[in-house]
């Protein structure tokens, strides 16, 4: 892959998995985006896929990646994800906890919010009850935070918060950085009146279509050097990338590889690569025949063309994939032998399984670019080892909830977030997403532990033995991780290459225009 | 005998409109999934789908939906969206007026400029003006909506910069204080619909160029401006007026391809949304409100007709 990327001249401006290249070779690359001064003033136009009706104000429901943005500029959480996806401070300074980790305190900065009240621990305890509030079934947050014990939760003074919760929850700090956590004010009722500590302050909001946001000089992290900030919807990647083309806007949102190939010697734009940013797999059904067999599920691993793959279906923006959630970040188990392919073991497993004529159904969906040619080119390639594979292009509206009760194999991807999470929703018995049916108690209670040590170092461990365990036995076949790729004008500085979910990504108050 | 007409096509277009909104509940119907299955996309769980389900009431029998749904159509009501508890005319008011003025624009030029153009081929029939016309208005109908979006926008937009390369954030009243908005989105959709249009223009003429009643017109000595205003163009027009009407259906089907190359909010954009979010009020109210539109387009056009050439037979 390195021979790839110095063929088209992309700068590696770091080495690690999760940091960020930058693909072209305008102005901002050749100075690294951030070298000048900050100048103070100017609008920033950023283009988001919309939402239509969907678009919201409100920071606590299910989050669009432009809503995402809406509510980075207008609101903070009490954590944010760095890039290796461990949790960093944002509205709480500093956290601590018990020895079993079932009572957190988490110390507040001071903060103010756009109408000059300053922030409390009362207006904490109140976002964390309207997102796990049990009469609204579109509080996204809930999932995370099901731990949490607010009954038994309190203000310490004025800028400590103590978060009991019913079971341990070494994660926490973690768990409070996830989408939908945002920290509104007490009183907060109509959320087309946003009032929140962010960077911008609202001005408009009109669905589908705009929001407008101007600097709060009050923020907390130092006023953003822009005046304003225009989020714009546009769904159509070819309209982002000609509007960005076209000098009307400044930043552009995921755009295709195709777009960052076309454009690498335009010196008019740079393109922002995050390493690494989604896992690309296939989820085989572990609690279903025929991948109730651990080694129907090893050949399948064995089959597949890994490289080929990411050249194929990611046109080579990525990486190839050990079967492992996130790489790069936090408790990763990268001292796993990488997989690679053997087409006679997988056919020698699939003969002692007694399935040499195994038909099996592919699904995929046109989600994202290359999900279906990924699903159509794995295919082949399991029929090179005489498998029957059936490729179901199915409905993308209706594609993650059919995943949950499906059966075969499925297309999967998934956005950066820390290990533990991952495990949590979509790994451990009674996970909400538990796309490969994996159910195993030894497993269950290891996360179990881990959530009550509260030694990073140990609970590392703990987690390292659970990636093994679905690195040998498991069914979720990763072959890649894909780069997000984000579109900046020449004039935009300041901005970072990162994976949606972190501290850095869509952060308007650090940007200013040369 | 209009009057009797109007009625009579009105009493057919509120029972076309009855069917419409049954069939068009029944095709939602029989879409995999609803709007709490969709919702949540790549974070959806399986409790959380159950409980918005209970939550917007998608639980109760579909026939009983759609009555519920009809009954309050019936008292003026659309009801709201299942994705934002937002009235539907909200959205209604915020698309059609974009969609009409880019349908309202294009008519505008295209009328008088497939009139010119077909005329102008029709009367020189074979010259070679007729076939450069022809030449030009079939390659440009031929290339697909998109593909001409994109080369006009990689020319005039990302290389010329004369022209912005889409209307991102823009609404019905900032395309009217930036018309400029409006250029390479009707420009697509002119290359649509001119073709079709002067070539039935040119048609006609070429027929009635040809007709008895021109032979003896010019015969009587009438002239030649005369005989091309008085007989040629109405005998003429008729075809052409009745092939409008199918060019404005047709509109819609380019100006979804546009809509969404341009990032104009607009009907087209509004419906496929709300089709992939399953919510079902708003589809429902788009295409109802669509379908009276065409029911009453097409009433007009038959009604132009039969002011151009009182005939019988020209009312359908």
């Amino acid at each position: 892959m390195s021979v790839n990327l110095s063929r088209r001249g992309f700068f590696a401006l770091s080495g690690v998995a999760g940091t960020s290249l930058l693909v072209g070779c305008g102005p901002a690359a050749g100075t690294g985006a951030g070298s000048s001064t900050p100048v103070r003033g100017g609008r920033v136009r950023a283009l988001f896929p919309g939402g239509g009706a969907k678009e919201t104000l409100d920071p606590h429901t299910p989050p669009l990646f432009l809503d995402q943005a809406r509510h980075k500029a207008l609101y903070d959480k009490l954590t944010e994800l760095g890039s290796d996806m461990r949790p960093v401070p944002r509205l709480a300074e500093k956290w601590e906890s018990n020895a079993d980790a079932t009572i957190w305190r988490f110390t507040l900065r001071q903060a103010r919010f756009h109408d000059g009240r300053a922030l409390t621990p009362d207006d904490v305890l109140a976002s964390l009850a309207r997102i796990l509030d049990p009469a609204d079934p579109t509080r996204t947050a809930k999932n995370l935070l099901s731990a949490l014990d607010l009954a038994n939760s309190r203000a310490v003074g004025t800028t400590v918060v103590e978060l009991a919760t019913k079971v341990p929850a070494a994660e926490l700090p973690a768990l409070l950085s996830g989408t939908g956590n945002a920290i509104v004010p007490a009183d907060f009722r109509d959320p087309a009146k946003a009032v929140g500590t962010g960077p911008f302050s609202l001005v408009s909001f009109d669905r589908g279509e705009s929001m407008v946001g101007k600097r709060f000089e009050d923020f907390w992290g130092g006023a953003a050097h822009i005046d304003e900030l225009h989020l714009l919807s546009a769904s159509d990647e070819s309209a982002r990338g000609n509007a960005l083309l076209g000098g009307e806007a400044e930043y552009a949102h995921d755009l295709s590889a195709t777009f960052a190939r076309t454009n690498e010697a335009n010196p008019a734009i740079a393109v922002l690569a995050a390493q690494a940013s989604v896992m690309q797999g296939f989820a085989l059904r572990t609690d279903q025949a025929p991948f109730d067999n651990p080694d129907v599920r090893k050949a399948f691993m064995l089959l597949a063309d890994r490289q080929r793959l990411v050249d194929v279906a990611l046109s080579g923006q990525g990486q190839v994939g050990n079967d492992l959630f996130g790489k790069g970040f936090e408790y990763f188990a990268g001292d796993i032998p990488q997989r690679g392919r053997d087409v006679a073991e997988a056919k020698n497993l699939l003969l002692k399984a007694g399935a040499e004529n195994l038909e099996v159904t592919l699904h995929t969906a046109d989600l994202a670019a290359g999900m279906v040619n990924a699903a159509a080119l794995f295919a082949e390639q399991l029929r090179e080892a005489g498998v029957k594979v059936t490729v179901d292009n199915r409905a993308k509206e209706t594609y993650f909830t059919d995943i949950l009760t499906g059966s075969g194999i499925w297309s999967y991807r998934a956005g950066a977030a820390p290990i533990p999470q991952n495990l949590a929703l979509r790994m451990v018995s009674d996970a909400k997403q538990n796309v490969t049916g994996w159910r195993d108690p030894a497993f269950d209670e290891t996360f179990v532990k881990a959530q009550s040590t509260v030694d990073d170092a140990a609970r590392g461990a703990l987690y390292h033995r659970m990636q093994q365990t679905l690195h040998d036995r498991g069914g979720m076949l990763v072959w890649g991780y894909s780069d997000w790729l984000v579109g900046t004008s020449a004039r935009l500085r300041g901005a970072k290459a990162a994976q949606p979910n972190t501290e850095d990504w869509a952060r308007y108050d650090k940007v200013w225009l040369a | 005998m209009a009057r009797g007409y109007v009625l009579q096509r009105g009493l057919v277009a509120l029972v076309q409109l009855v069917l419409l909104a049954v069939l068009v509940f029944l095709l939602t119907e029989a879409l995999p999934g609803d709007a709490a299955y969709v919702r949540f996309g790549e974070q959806t769980t399986l409790d959380q789908v159950a409980a918005l389900r209970t939550q917007l009431e998608l639980d109760l029998p579909a026939p009983q939906r759609f009555l519920d749904w009809f009954g309050d159509v019936l008292t003026g009501d659309l009801g709201t969206s299942l994705v934002n508890g937002a009235p539907v005319t909200e959205a209604l008011a915020r698309a059609f007026p974009v969609t009409l003025l880019l349908s309202v624009v294009t008519l505008a030029v295209v009328v008088p400029l497939a009139v010119v153009l077909g005329v102008a081929a029709g009367l020189r029939e074979g010259s070679r003006l007729d076939r450069g016309l022809t030449a030009v208005t079939l390659t440009l109908q031929s290339i697909p909506d998109f593909v001409l979006a994109l080369l006009l926008v990689a020319l005039f937009a990302v290389r010329l910069r004369w022209l912005p390369a889409t209307a991102i954030g823009a609404d019905a009243a900032s395309l009217l204080a930036r018309p400029e908005l409006l250029v390479l989105p009707v420009a697509v959709l002119l290359a649509k619909t001119t073709g079709v249009l002067s070539r039935q223009v040119r048609a006609g003429v070429v027929d009635a160029a040809r007709s008895e009643y021109v032979a003896q017109a010019r015969r009587l000595g009438v002239p030649d401006r005369a005989v091309v205003l008085r007989h040629i163009l109405p005998n003429a027009l008729v075809p052409a007026v009745q092939e409008l009407a199918r060019v404005g259906d047709g509109l819609l089907g380019g100006v979804l391809v546009v809509e969404a190359v341009f990032a104009l909010p607009g009907v087209a954009t509004e419906i496929v949304e709300a089709v992939q979010a399953r919510d079902v009020p708003v589809v429902q109210s788009f295409v109802l409100l669509l379908g009276a539109l065409a029911l009453l387009v097409n009433l007009a056009v038959d009604l132009t007709a039969h002011r151009l050439v009182p005939r019988a037979e020209v009312l359908r």
